[in-house]
């Protein structure tokens, strides 16, 4: 499903590289955590399968369901079923968020060849996928993620994820700046999603997370390098003797 | 000394020439003054607008007011024959609105010219027609009212009078429209005490067309009134907005959208005046540029030095979508007041690129995404209308223009 190899990558910017030869696979329907202390290059890695100008990659490929990736823009790899649900979603004045939803679904149906979606089943999905992350409709007539709480930008993303329905989800660190009852509609929003043919890349810095997602896989990026990989334990290992010990080993 | 009197007898002596002296005359004036000349219909007034004209010439950037418009250099021509404009050839905006006449100047309406700027000059030695309404004291119009003013290739000059009594209200449209050719187009708008007025000026005219426009309003006392600028054709383009704040307790909100494309050159010029104490005035323009588009706003706010707990607010937000366009905006702030509070703001940006990758990041094509955050941009203040019907038409004009040059 999503195989990455040996990949490296820098700030266009300015030459810095952050991504130092990353190898990473990730199967059909599996839930991948990734942890990491600050400055390891985890959103930097959710930017750069996202397709953000502001990184360039230097060697290495992404192969997305056997295909590379490097050369599609973001909208090209979100209809082929990337989505990244931002740690800072931005606001967008002037833009309804509805506007939006519709825009972005119809543009997804449209560069798959199906139909546009008709105005009331539209809001019908809407409605429904709103309901179950406890979002009102008066909110998304407002402009995009603008005066939304911090959980709620959080819920509009996972909303966006659900209405979207992609094969790849990426969360970069979804639980920062939530309270522990946001965390939980957010991570059962997410929970509801899992689905055999959907793989999920969740990239966090805290254990708090995965107890609520429970993942299948654990690896741990340090210095733009997964040095350890594991399962679900690997996590709780982290949050108890932090990440200085594998860091140690791996050094 | 040369009076309006003194120029009109010497006209008739053939003398004129010979007492006004300006530079080498452009094409442009020639024109104009010879088709003045050669007008059957003249009065002491539209015969004192010209001799101001003929005295000054053209506005160049050496006056002030007109420094980012050089008309004398950017008029090349216009067109020799004089026509009037016409009216209801197209729908009207929204479906309710009814449509006003275009009739023959009254003398009343004459009396309303004001020759202190080019704009009035032309229009008070030309105009031969236009739209007027008066709505009586305490009136309310249920549906809009709209006045269409189009010029197809020949020159055409109207003025259009309307007033709003104490303690009336309404909604008047006035559409700029026409393929090319040259126009003035003058309001006069007076708004009684207590009276709540939205104006709303929507110029789409061809990219070949010349359109000088002024509105000129006076506000009484603790009446509000909302004027809407959208401008989104024309080759060049001046709208003047010359605000008289004469009533305690007013409010004056300016909305105004300029789309400017390749080859356009767009000014809109306000002058606000708060002439008395307690009253407040916002003004947000916002500017779309593409291709080798040109644009100007100038924003003048005076405060009187008796119009104290002034509050008044203006923001100029320019989107510059290529390295081509060009913006330039003035504001001016002149206070005599010492207890008031005004303040004004100015921004250039081009679409901002974490937007952009928010959007393609959930599939949406970067064009789409681009033209859904200009729309965004522009919608924003036309939400501000707080008029249904309005805002979907006023919206589904900008969809066209981003259709076209997004």
């Amino acid at each position: 499903m999503l195989e990455i190899k040996n990949l490296h990558a820098q700030i266009a910017e300015d030459g810095t590289e952050i991504i130092r030869g990353l190898n990473l696979k990730v199967e059909q329907g599996e839930v991948a955590a990734i942890m990491g202390p600050n400055g390891s290059g985890k959103s930097t890695l959710s930017y750069i399968l996202a397709g953000r100008e502001d990184y360039e990659v230097t060697s290495g490929d992404i192969l997305f369901n056997g295909e590379s990736i490097l050369e599609m823009d973001p909208a090209e790899r979100a209809a082929s079923g990337v989505f990244l649900a931002f740690q800072y979603p931005v606001e967008i004045p002037g833009v309804p968020t509805m506007t939006f939803l519709k825009t972005a679904m119809n543009a997804q149906r449209k560069a798959r060849g199906e139909d546009e979606l008709a105005t009331p089943d539209f809001i019908k999905l809407v409605k429904e996928a709103a309901g179950k992350l406890s979002i009102n409709m008066e909110m998304l007539k407002r402009p995009l993620n603008v005066g939304f709480s911090g959980g709620e930008k959080k819920r509009a993303e996972i909303l966006q994820m659900a209405l979207l329905s992609p094969e790849l989800c990426v969360l970069d660190e979804t639980d920062s700046g939530l309270d522990i009852d946001a965390l939980k509609i957010v991570s059962d929003g997410v929970n509801a999603l899992r689905e055999q043919n959907r793989s999920f890349l969740v990239i966090t810095h805290y254990q708090r997370l995965l107890e609520h997602i429970v993942p299948d896989s654990v690896h741990v990026l340090y210095k733009g390098q997964i040095i350890q990989s594991g399962d679900k334990s690997l996590a709780l290992e982290l949050e108890a003797n932090g990440y200085a010990e594998i860091i140690g080993k791996a050094a | 000394m040369v009076t309006p009197k003194s120029l009109a007898k010497q006209r008739k002596a053939g003398k004129v020439m010979s007492v006004v002296s300006i530079a080498k005359l452009t094409e442009a004036e020639e024109m104009l003054f010879s088709a003045y000349d050669e007008r059957a219909e003249k009065s002491s007034q539209s015969d004192a607008a010209i001799a101001v004209l003929k005295a000054n010439g053209l506005p160049t950037r050496r006056v002030e007011s007109w420094h980012y418009t050089d008309l004398r250099s950017v008029l090349k021509n216009v067109p020799a024959e004089v026509g009037e404009a016409v009216s209801g050839k197209v729908d009207t905006l929204v479906g309710n609105a009814s449509l006003l006449a275009l009739d023959a100047l009254s003398n009343h309406e004459k009396a309303d010219f004001r020759f202190d700027d080019a704009i009035g000059q032309l229009n008070g030695a030309f105009a031969t027609s236009g739209s007027s309404l008066n709505v009586g004291a305490g009136e309310k119009l249920e549906s809009p009212k709209e006045i269409q003013n189009a010029v197809e290739g020949k020159a055409a000059h109207t003025t259009h009078t309307v007033s709003f009594a104490d303690k009336s209200s309404g909604t008047v449209i006035e559409r700029q429209l026409g393929e090319g050719g040259f126009a003035t187009s003058v309001t006069n708008l007076k708004i009684g005490n207590e009276a709540e007025v939205s104006y709303i000026i929507v110029q789409g005219k061809g990219v070949e067309a010349t359109h000088l426009g002024q509105i000129n309003v006076t506000l009484g006392a603790d009446a509000n009134f909302t004027l809407f600028v959208l401008n989104t054709g024309g080759k060049l383009v001046r709208q003047e907005i010359r605000i008289n704040v004469a009533g305690e307790g007013s409010d004056f909100q300016l909305r105004g959208v300029n789309l400017i494309g390749d080859g356009q050159h767009i000014d809109v010029t306000m002058d606000l005046c708060h002439n008395v104490p307690n009253t407040t005035s916002e003004e947000i323009i916002r500017n779309v540029v593409t291709g080798k588009g040109k644009g100007v706003f100038q924003g003048r706010i005076a405060v009187a030095q008796i119009a104290q707990k002034t509050d008044a607010k203006m923001a100029c937000n320019t989107l510059l979508l290529s390295d081509e366009g060009d913006f330039s905006t003035k504001p001016e702030l002149e206070i005599f007041a010492d207890d008031v509070a005004c303040g004004h703001g100015a921004t250039f940006t081009d679409l901002e690129p974490s937007y952009l990758f928010y959007l393609m990041s959930r599939g949406i094509p970067e064009k789409e995404a681009r033209a859904l955050l200009i729309k965004g941009f522009v919608d924003e203040i036309v939400e501000d209308l707080d008029h249904e019907a309005l805002e979907e038409a006023i919206v589904s004009i900008i969809d066209s223009w981003l259709d076209q040059n997004g």
